[in-house]
């Protein structure tokens, strides 16, 4: 249907890719959308590449964005957000998180990894805001906030404010009390402001 | 896993398509609920057991399971079980004979078809069994389906008393969408009536029943003819109809709005009528059907001209911009892809195992021994086959390294005179079907060595408990297998059993090495925890001292994921021979400090990232002489 907002959740397994897209899918969902959300997460465990599809409007069918119609690609890793730019479509934007994950066949020297991951992207003419999740996680004080830092930074790039993603991320967080919840609205503005600033210096 | 409260009736919930099931298991008043972990099936049971008012198991297999539920429905109970495709392999000899005596208690077998192999050893469409089995099949196109079709299942299972198969596929079994969920319905189980007639099946009996079976064959048509679940949604673009079930049926909506479509939920036995129906209103029908040309099939023998895998793929899944390209074709239309920019050339990112992960040191040990031939199996432990350590040589199916090794032992051919044999098996698989591989093994004087994995839980799957862990599916207390003692009631002599600890990496090596020599079955089991389990305790990180590291890559050949290589160099050696050098460091944020790769490392350039005591080594086991 061509009414549906399609976002590509993009990273690698153990990244929190999943949970991120899901809760993009409940603040779709609080505003009345139907959704699906669907991977492709290789094996079950660790370590492989994961992309996660969220589709979202009045009524959704097929669960799969199909390549060229993704409105947003959110890439938690470097490498991975290039991977997938033929998902986006025509004027879609990527929001890339800068880390570089090195997998171990590229370490044994088997394959290359990519050297500017970003300019590449750029090369293809999508447009692309990059910035440092995971130091921004770490300057608050847990790299583990690099997965709300992430959704803040996909906050303003929705059909919907960012209030109410806000509100289910930190939902999430509630049973762990306040402080987390403090921490993690911190990491939310926090995504917000870096992809405002690189976007503005762009 | 714990109990939890479940959300009350009318509430719409994102859920997948196994949350789904689950949900509707409980609201069905099942008794019994039995599994044994398989992607993408995992996630039914698990979620059941945290339902209250039923019993839920990991059982060793998925024949075991089926039994179970058996059992319970046999009683009047309503009874479930699930499992991945390959699981019914498993458990297909039960069912060959259930759908004979049928249930008392409806019983529905969910299948998880992983199609597109994201996590198998193969792809099957598990919609064949209701046609071999003569048994209702059941397709759901979404999550509410799968509830909606589950609850249904339970009625059609004790009105016709037949087992019904719900078959799901990886699309389905792991897409999260939103169900209204309702009521739980309590539902009393009448006791187990004797009727030997009917439920001992030997051929006197059995004979009896097969009229039975292809009695209720046509009145299953009948009811599908009618079902709900196979519906016609007319179109105003009459040129293609389309016949299609699961997941296909909302690509094939998404990619035809227009078009008439069959959709069919209740797809075995296949209802002919309702197909004619929509043939009479289209130009031309197009069976959109993962993965095998069933239904099509079907329609052709009955006199139907249909299209279906002549444009369509066998294998893998379809989607939109699978069908949109192929119907064009058919219709002979241009076709404009979405998208202009081709998927990058990329490197891989196969799934790695993970930091510390006892097998490395088991694999880092195997790729260092020569002359081997290894027979693998079905775990985390089958990335052996990767690298950096190339040391496994086969995977079959559950269990098949055993039989394999020995096959591989009375089979040798000259290439292998020499060749030592070794099996590996992971501790769940072991239980699950290696048990009598191996017995079979010591029965027949078989030459190999196995090495049996045991990191206490099904890891591949998310470490699942078993009976080799001592814990059971709510993480209680259970009876714990004691794996030596196993394998010597088996047959293998008590000297041939060693019990090491694979992160010492000299005695892992050293037994091996002697092991693989002598000309008998040898069972070496490693002891330690998977990482991603409770019972593994971080140690203190290690990290590499720069000025020290020599560039050997000695550590990078234990394949841990925590090891990066910061630059690299070239090296020539007094004999003239140029060799890579690949300096390291290691990410100490997630190193959890096994010490795998000080071992290897001749500069001892790898030291505790805060100084502190030796890793600390497990006292070895102790039933070696």
């Amino acid at each position: 249907m061509s009414d549906n907002t399609n976002i590509l959740v993009v990273g690698i397994g153990g990244q929190g890719v999943m949970t991120a897209t899901e809760i993009l899918a409940e603040a779709a969902i609080a505003l009345g959308h139907d959704a699906k959300k669907t991977e492709v997460a290789g094996m079950a465990q660790r370590g492989g590449v994961v992309s996660s599809h969220l589709r979202f409007g009045k009524r959704v069918l097929s669960p799969q964005i199909t390549p060229g119609t993704a409105d947003v690609l959110l890439g938690f890793e470097s490498a991975e957000a290039l991977r997938w730019q033929h998902m986006l479509k025509r004027g879609g934007i990527t929001l890339m998180n800068t880390a570089r994950l090195v997998p171990p066949v590229v370490e044994l020297g088997l394959f290359d990894y990519p050297e500017d991951p970003l300019a590449e992207i750029r090369k293809t003419g999508n447009k692309v805001v990059a910035f440092d999740a995971t130091t921004i996680a770490q300057n608050l004080g847990d790299i583990r906030l690099g997965n709300t830092v992430m959704l803040g930074a996909i906050a303003d790039h929705l059909p919907f404010g960012a209030e109410t993603l806000l509100d289910c991320v930190l939902k999430r967080f509630e049973r762990k009390g306040e402080k987390m919840v403090e921490l993690n609205r911190r990491a939310f503005e926090a995504g917000r402001a870096a992809v405002g600033e690189a976007a503005a210096l762009a | 896993m714990a109990a939890v409260m479940p959300v009350p009736a009318a509430s719409r919930v994102l859920m997948s398509g196994n949350e789904a099931v689950a949900r509707a298991v409980w609201e069905a008043g099942v008794k019994v609920a039995a599994a044994y972990p398989g992607t993408p099936s995992t996630e039914m049971l698990e979620v059941i057991s945290t339902y209250p008012d039923l019993y839920a198991e990991w059982s060793v297999n998925e024949k075991v399971s089926l039994e179970v539920a058996i059992g319970c429905a046999y009683a009047g109970s309503r009874a479930f079980c699930c499992m991945k495709h390959v699981g019914m392999n498993v458990a297909s000899d039960a069912l060959m004979t259930l759908t004979l005596t049928g249930v008392i208690g409806g019983l529905v077998i969910a299948i998880a078809d992983d199609v597109g192999l994201s996590s198998s050893q193969n792809e099957q469409d598990s919609r064949y069994w209701g046609r071999f089995a003569h048994v209702p099949v059941l397709e759901p196109a979404d999550s509410q389906e799968a509830y909606a079709m589950t609850l249904v299942a339970y009625e059609l299972s004790e009105k016709l008393q037949v087992p019904v198969i719900l078959r799901m596929t990886t699309r389905i079994n792991h897409v999260k969408s939103l169900v209204t969920v309702g009521e739980r319905g309590e539902h009393v189980g009448a006791g187990f009536n004797k009727e030997p007639g009917r439920f001992v099946m030997v051929p006197g009996n059995a004979g009896k029943r097969i009229p039975l079976m292809f009695a209720r064959d046509i009145k299953l048509r009948e009811l599908a003819e009618t079902s709900e679940l196979n519906f016609i949604e007319d179109g105003s673009d009459k040129r293609v109809g389309f016949i299609a079930s699961g997941p296909a049926y909302m690509h094939v909506k998404e990619s035809f709005p227009n078009a008439p479509v069959l959709k069919l939920g209740f797809s075995c036995p296949v209802p002919f009528e309702k197909c004619r129906e929509l043939a009479g209103m289209v130009e031309q029908v197009v069976v959109v059907e993962e993965v095998e040309p069933l239904v099509e099939t079907e329609l052709k023998a009955q006199g139907l001209k249909v299209i279906g895998k002549e444009i369509l793929p066998l294998q893998g899944e379809l989607s939109p911009n699978v069908l949109k390209p192929a119907i064009a074709k058919l219709l002979g239309e241009p076709f404009t892809e979405t998208t202009t920019l081709a998927p990058m050339q990329l490197f891989p990112r196969p799934p790695t195992m993970c930091v510390a992960c006892p097998h490395l040191g088991v694999y880092y040990t195997l790729s260092q021994v020569r002359n081997l031939n290894i027979s693998g199996d079905i775990g985390c432990y089958t990335l052996g086959a990767g690298h950096p350590w190339q040391a496994m040589d086969t995977c079959v199916s559950m269990g098949a390294s055993m039989g394999v090794a020995l096959g591989m032992d009375k089979g040798r051919g000259e290439s292998d005179k020499d060749k030592r044999i070794v099996a590996v098996i992971g501790d769940s698989t072991f239980l699950h079907m290696g048990m009598q591989g191996l017995l079979d093994m010591v029965y027949n004087k078989g030459n190999v060595t196995v090495l049996l994995l045991d990191n206490r839980a099904v890891g591949m799957t998310g470490g699942q408990d078993n009976p080799g862990n001592g814990r059971d599916i709510h993480g209680d207390e259970a009876p714990r297998i004691d794996f030596a003692k196993l394998v010597s009631a088996l047959g293998v002599k008590e000297e041939r059993i060693h019990k090491v600890n694979p992160y010492e990496l000299p005695v892992l090596f050293k037994t091996i090495r002697d092991e693989v020599k002598v000309p008998d079955v040898s069972v070496i089991i490693t002891d330690q925890p998977c990482v991603l389990i409770k019972d593994y305790h971080k140690l203190k990180p290690f990290e590499v001292v720069e000025d020290k590291c020599t560039g050997c890559g000695n550590c990078i050949d234990v394949g841990c994921p925590a090891i990066h290589v910061t630059r690299r160099g070239k090296e020539v050696k007094a004999s003239g021979r140029e060799v890579d050098l690949a300096f390291v460091r290691i990410e100490t944020s997630v190193c959890t400090g096994c010490g795998l790769c000080v071992q290897p490392c001749a500069p001892k350039a790898i030291v505790h990232h805060v100084p502190t005591s030796p890793i600390q080594l497990v006292t070895k086991g102790g039933c070696a002489a």
